[in-house]
C-alpha cells in the first residue's frame, strides 16, 4: 500500500517533519513516512485502512483501540506511530481470517458478547492476550484482564462468558483441520435451540 | 386438522419468534468490518474540528481567525457571524426553543461551539483551532436552579424576546383539589426530597457526520450518527431550506446511542454548510470531551415528594414538585406534548386515587438537553423517585417493603387501569413478578441473615424496585416531533426465489434489528430468518419512520414488520388459491405453507407463492410480492419489572458491594430471548453506574467536572456485579405479536434497587436518603454523622 504521507497529509507545509518507520502489522512489514506526532491508532485506521481498531476516548480509558504490540495488549491511542518502529502489531483484522475465526471471535458471537460492536475489537484483542498467557482463566481473572476495556452495551456478563467459552474451546484442543472446518460453517448464523 | 397432519415448519428451527438466534450483525463486527462513521472515507474529503468555549458564561467581544488561515492545509474557518449570514447561527430545538449553532453574542456553557476549522487533515484542523483568537468578557455563571431563580440572577437567555428570567417553563398535571383532600384525610404524610444527578449516555462511539454536497446534482448526502435519520432529513429540509428529495441521510453502524444520538447537534449543521461552501465532503468526528461537555446530557432534576397514607398501608394520594435544570437551551429531545416528558408516568403500577405534579424547568450555564438517556423522556427519574418514595413511605409506616408494594399494586384483573395522572395501562401481573423476585433472592432468609449480621456489626441491605413504564412512543395523537406524528413503518419485498428484503423506519444501534426483525418475518411468513435481509438507516431507501429510542422499535416498528408480513401473506394466499386451483376461502395457512382445507396434503409453500408472483400470476393480478405498512399503535406498551439488590456496606469506609441482583422482567412475548437478556444486562449495568459512580457536576465557575473518562466513571467488568435474570410473560393486548418494549427497563428501574438496598443497610441510623451516586464518602458521611446526604454531588477540587 501507500505511505501515510500520501494518504492523509496531501499538502503538508515544507517544515512538517516526517520519519520513516517499518512496522510489522498483522504479519506484514509496512514502511511508512509518518509525522512524529501521529498516534499509532490513527496510523492503523487512516494510514493503513485497518478501521477495526476504534477510538472511543482521548484519555487511555476505554480500550476500544487495544491492539497487540509484540504480543502484549496496549492502547494504540496512547502510543506514537514512531514508537512502534521495528515492532510487531496485531489488530482485529489479524485475528482469524474472514472464513476462519479465532475462538475468541467465535466466543463473542456464540455468547452474545457484543451489541453495538464498537468495543468488540479491543475487547477481543485484550481477551486474546489473556488466553495466550493463561489458557484456563477464572471468571475473576477474565474480569480483571478486561478491566481496561469499557463496554457500554452488554454489562460484561456475556463478554466474560465469551472468553471462558473460547478458553474451553481451545483447551478442548481439537485437531486443527476440524476446528477450521467448524469455524468456517460459523460464517452464517447458526440457529440454536431455545 | 390434527397435529400429525401438520406440515408447518418448526418455528425455532427457521429462526422465528422465541429463537435464541445468533446475531447476523456479529459477522462483520467480530471481524472489525463494521462501518462506523469514522470508518467512512470519501474522495476529496476534508476534516472539521470545532473550537469550544472554555468559559461557561461570557460575552464574545471579538473573534480573529487570521492566524488560523495562515496554517497550511486550512480551507475554511466558520464562525457564528458567517453562519448568521445564512440564517444558520441558531436552530430550533425539538422542545420549541432555539439553540445556538455557533455562538454569536454570548457563550452560555463551557464547551459551547464557537468556531469550526475545515482542513485537509484532522491534526491540522486541531492546530488551527488553537490559532483562533477570541476575546471573552466573562459574566457570572449560573450552575444550579437555586442560583437561576435567585433575585437579580443574570439573564442567560437575553437572546429571547419576552424572556425576563431564567425559567424555561412551569407546568402541572393531575388533580390538585382532589389531591389536597387526600392529604387532609391522611393518617400519615411521608415526605422526601431527592436529586437525580446529571448524567451522560456516553455511547462508546462519539458523534460525527460526513456531509457531501454535490453542486452538479444538488444532492446533499449526510452520513450521520443519528438514531432518527428521517427526522433529521425533515429537520434539514426545514432549517436549511433544502428540498427534501435532495437530502439523503445515512446512519451507518452506530457504536451505541442510548439517546445521545437523537438530537441535532451544531457539528452536523456546520459540517453541512462547510460542504456546501467547499463543495467537498466534510467529516466531523467529535472527541470524547466534546461529547461529554456539549451533547445531550440526562437527568439533573430535583424532587420534593409527599405521599398521603392510611395507617393500613394504602396510598391515598401523591404530590410531586420537580425542578429540572435544562442548561442553556431547552432542547430536550422528546416528542410528547408534556413539558416534563413522561414524569407523570410515575406510580402507574400502584392503585392510587389521585396525584398532582408541578414542574419547573430552568436555564443554567450548562450544556443543553437530550435528557433522555436509555429512557422514555424522564421515565427514569419518575420511576426512581417513585421507588424511593415508596421505600420511605413503607419505612415511615413501619411496614415491610414487599408487603407495602403488594397492598398498593394494581391487581391483575383491574386492567385496563387509569393511572393517577391519566395514562391507561393495559396488562401486567405485578404481584407475581414481585413474588418471583422475592423467591429468587430468598427474601425471608435474607431478612434473618441481615438481622443476624447486624448483631455482629455487619451492614447488609436489600432494596426492591418495582415499576411499569410507558414504552413505544407514539401513538400519533399524543406524540409528535415538530408536528410529525409518531408512528413507524416497514417495507417487505419477497423476491422470486423466496428470499426477502425488509426495511424499516427504525435504526438499530446494537439492539440487533438485523437479526430480530427477520425473526418476526419468519414467524409471520415461514420464510427462514436467514433468508431475510434487514436494512435500516438510509432515508433514500428506508420507509419514513421515527427512528429508535425510548424502547420504541419493537412496540412500533416491530409491529409494522408484523403487519407488512401479514399484508404480504394475504397476497400470497391469493397466489396459493390460484396455484391450488381452489377458491381463496378454501385455503388454510400453517407456518410456511398454504393448503387446501379439505385435503391438507395438497399445499404450496410460501416460496412457491413467491415464484408465482413473478412467473405465474393469475390474469389481472398485479405482479410482485411486496408491501409496506405504517403502524400507529393504539397505546404505549407497559412492561413491568421487579429488581432486587442485596448489598453489604462497609461500616468503616462506606464502600458498598452488591451481593446479588435479581431481575424479573415482563416485556410480553420475547422475539429473541438472548437479545432481550442482553438488553437487560446492559441496562442494569448503566443503572449500577448511576447508583455507584457515574455523574457529571460543575464547579462554581461552571467548569464541567466529568469531561473525560478519567473523571466521568463508567463501570468496568471488574466492578460490575453479576446479573440473575428471570421472566414473567404477560402479552401486550394490542401489539400484533404481544411484545412490549424492553431496552430501557433496567436503566429505568434499576437505580432505585441499589439505593434502596444501601439505605436499608443503614436502617436504624436515622438516614432516610443519600442521593446518587452513592460514593463511599457520601455513604460514610451518612453513617457517621447520622444524617441524609442530599443534593448535587460534591465537586472535586485538587
Ligand atoms: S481510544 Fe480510548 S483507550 Fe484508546
Ligand atoms: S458492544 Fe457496544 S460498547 Fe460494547
Amino acid at each position: 500500500m501507500t505511505s501515510l504521507f500520501e494518504e492523509i497529509t496531501p499538502a503538508p507545509a515544507t517544515d512538517v517533519p516526517v520519519r520513516r518507520v517499518t512496522i510489522t502489522v498483522n504479519g506484514q512489514p509496512r514502511t511508512l513516512d509518518v509525522e512524529p506526532r501521529l498516534l499509532l491508532a490513527h496510523l492503523l485506521r487512516q494510514g493503513l485502512g485497518l478501521t477495526g481498531t476504534h477510538t472511543g476516548c482521548d484519555t487511555t480509558n476505554c480500550g476500544a483501540c487495544t491492539v497487540l504490540y509484540d504480543g502484549a495488549p496496549i492502547k494504540s491511542c496512547t502510543m506514537l506511530a514512531v514508537q512502534a518502529d521495528g515492532h510487531e502489531v496485531q489488530t482485529v483484522e489479524g485475528l482469524g481470517t474472514a472464513s476462519e475465526l479465532d475462538p475468541v471471535q467465535e466466543g463473542f458471537t456464540h455468547e452474545h458478547g457484543l451489541q453495538c460492536g464498537f468495543c468488540t475489537p479491543g475487547m477481543m484483542m485484550a481477551s486474546r492476550a489473556l488466553l495466550n498467557a493463561n489458557p484456563d482463566p477464572t471468571e475473576e481473572e477474565v474480569r480483571f484482564a478486561l478491566s481496561g476495556n469499557l463496554c457500554r452495551c452488554t454489562g460484561y456478563q456475556n463478554i466474560v462468558k465469551a472468553v471462558l467459552w473460547a478458553a474451553q474451546r481451545e483447551r478442548d484442543a481439537q485437531p486443527p483441520e476440524e476446528a477450521g472446518a467448524e469455524a468456517a460453517t460459523d460464517d452464517v448464523p447458526v440457529e440454536q435451540e431455545a | 386438522m390434527t397435529v400429525t397432519e401438520s406440515r408447518a415448519l418448526d418455528e425455532i428451527k427457521i429462526g422465528g419468534m422465541g429463537s435464541r438466534r445468533r446475531r447476523v450483525e456479529d459477522n462483520r463486527f467480530i471481524r472489525g468490518r463494521g462501518h462506523y462513521i469514522d470508518d467512512i472515507v470519501l474522495p476529496r474529503m476534508l476534516h472539521m474540528e470545532i473550537l469550544r468555549s472554555p468559559i461557561a458564561h461570557a460575552r464574545i467581544r471579538s473573534i480573529d481567525t487570521s492566524r488560523a488561515y495562515e496554517i497550511p492545509g486550512v480551507r475554511l474557518v466558520l464562525t457564528g457571524e458567517m453562519m448568521a449570514t445564512r440564517n444558520l447561527a441558531w436552530m430550533p430545538t425539538l422542545s420549541y426553543d432555539t439553540q445556538a449553532v455557533l455562538a454569536t453574542d454570548k457563550v452560555r456553557f463551557q464547551g459551547q461551539e464557537v468556531a469550526a476549522v475545515i482542513a485537509d487533515d484532522p491534526y491540522i484542523a486541531k492546530d488551527a483551532c488553537e490559532a483562533i483568537d477570541i476575546e471573552y468578557e466573562p459574566l457570572p455563571p449560573i450552575v444550579n436552579p437555586t442560583q437561576a431563580t435567585a433575585d437579580g440572577a443574570p439573564l442567560i437567555r437575553d437572546d429571547k424576546e419576552n424572556q425576563h428570567d431564567n425559567v424555561a417553563f412551569d407546568w402541572e398535571v393531575g388533580d390538585k383539589e382532589r389531591t389536597d383532600r387526600a392529604f387532609a384525610e391522611a393518617d400519615v404524610v411521608s415526605k422526601i426530597s431527592l436529586h437525580y444527578p446529571r448524567s451522560h449516555p456516553s455511547p462508546l462511539e462519539c458523534c460525527g457526520s460526513i456531509a457531501d454536497f454535490d453542486r452538479a446534482t444538488g444532492k446533499l448526502t449526510v452520513y450521520m450518527t443519528t438514531q432518527a435519520p428521517h427526522i433529521i432529513r425533515a429537520a434539514v429540509a426545514l432549517v436549511a431550506e433544502l428540498p427534501e428529495h435532495q437530502i439523503r441521510i445515512i446512519s451507518p453502524d452506530l457504536g451505541g446511542g442510548f439517546g445521545n444520538k437523537v438530537p441535532v447537534y451544531p457539528g452536523y449543521v456546520v459540517s453541512i454548510l462547510a460542504s456546501i461552501l467547499t463543495e467537498r465532503p466534510v467529516k466531523w468526528i467529535e472527541d470524547r470531551t466534546g461529547n461529554l461537555i456539549s451533547t445531550g446530557f440526562a437527568r439533573d432534576i430535583y424532587l420534593d415528594g409527599e405521599m398521603a397514607l392510611r395507617q393500613d398501608g394504602r396510598i391515598l394520594g401523591v404530590r410531586m414538585h420537580t425542578t429540572s435544570d435544562h442548561g442553556a437551551f431547552f432542547s430536550d429531545a422528546q416528542p410528547s406534548k408534556f413539558k416534563i416528558g413522561l414524569m407523570h408516568s410515575a406510580f402507574s403500577c400502584y392503585d392510587i386515587p389521585t396525584a398532582h405534579l408541578t414542574a419547573r424547568g430552568v436555564y443554567t450555564n450548562k450544556a443543553p438537553g437530550g435528557v433522555a438517556y436509555r429512557c422514555s423522556f424522564r421515565v427514569t427519574e419518575a420511576m426512581f423517585f417513585q421507588e424511593r418514595m415508596i421505600q420511605a413511605a413503607a419505612d415511615d409506616l413501619g411496614m415491610d417493603q414487599a408487603e407495602f408494594r403488594r397492598v398498593n399494586f394494581v391487581r391483575d384483573d383491574d386492567f385496563p387501569h387509569r393511572t393517577p395522572f391519566g395514562f391507561l395501562t393495559d396488562s401486567g401481573q405485578y404481584a407475581k413478578c414481585l413474588q418471583v423476585g422475592l423467591d429468587a433472592i430468598g427474601y425471608a432468609d435474607f431478612r434473618m441473615q441481615q438481622e443476624e449480621a447486624r448483631s455482629r456489626g455487619r451492614l447488609l441491605g436489600l432494596g426492591i424496585s418495582t415499576m411499569t413504564e410507558p414504552l413505544g412512543a407514539g401513538n400519533s395523537r399524543e406524540y409528535d416531533i415538530l408536528g410529525i406524528k409518531m408512528f413507524d413503518s416497514a417495507e417487505l419485498r419477497v423476491h422470486m426465489t423466496g428470499k426477502a428484503l425488509l426495511r424499516t423506519g427504525a435504526k438499530t444501534q446494537g439492539q440487533g434489528h438485523e437479526t430480530t426483525w427477520a425473526q418476526i418475518v419468519a414467524h409471520e411468513l415461514g420464510i427462514p430468518a436467514e433468508d431475510v435481509l434487514v436494512e435500516e438507516g438510509d432515508t433514500d431507501t428506508a420507509p419514513f419512520g421515527m427512528g429508535t429510542y425510548a424502547s420504541r422499535s419493537t412496540p412500533v416498528a416491530g409491529a409494522a414488520v408484523s403487519m407488512v408480513s401479514r399484508k404480504v401473506r394475504a397476497k400470497a394466499r391469493k397466489l396459493a388459491a390460484h396455484l391450488l386451483e381452489v377458491s381463496e376461502e378454501d385455503v388454510e395457512w400453517e407456518l410456511g405453507r398454504f393448503y387446501v382445507r379439505s385435503n391438507p396434503a395438497q399445499g404450496v409453500t410460501i416460496q412457491e407463492c413467491a415464484a408465482a408472483a413473478y412467473s405465474n400470476m393469475p390474469d389481472g393480478m398485479e405482479p410482485g410480492l411486496e408491501g409496506n405498512a405504517y403502524y400507529d399503535p393504539p397505546n404505549l406498551t407497559w412492561p413491568f419489572a421487579c429488581y432486587i439488590a442485596t448489598v453489604e456496606v462497609d461500616p468503616v469506609t462506606g464502600v458498598w458491594d452488591v451481593l446479588r441482583f435479581v431481575a424479573v422482567d415482563d416485556c410480553g412475548v420475547r422475539i429473541n430471548p438472548m437479545v432481550v437478556e442482553g438488553q437487560i444486562m446492559g441496562g442494569l449495568t448503566e443503572a449500577y453506574a448511576m447508583a455507584s459512580m457515574q455523574f457529571i457536576t460543575f464547579d462554581s465557575e461552571g467548569n464541567c467536572v466529568g469531561s473525560n473518562f478519567m473523571d466521568y466513571l463508567l463501570p468496568t467488568a471488574w466492578e460490575t456485579p453479576g446479573w440473575e435474570l428471570h421472566e414473567v410473560v404477560t402479552p401486550c393486548p394490542h401489539h400484533p405479536i404481544g411484545a412490549k418494549g424492553i431496552g430501557e427497563c433496567a436503566t429505568v428501574g434499576g437505580p432505585a434497587a441499589f439505593v434502596n438496598a444501601v439505605i436499608d443497610a443503614l436502617g436504624g441510623t436515622g438516614v432516610r436518603n443519600i442521593d446518587m451516586p452513592l460514593l463511599p464518602d457520601r455513604v460514610h458521611e451518612a453513617l457517621t454523622q447520622h444524617h441524609d446526604v442530599s443534593g448535587a454531588p460534591p465537586v472535586k477540587t485538587d
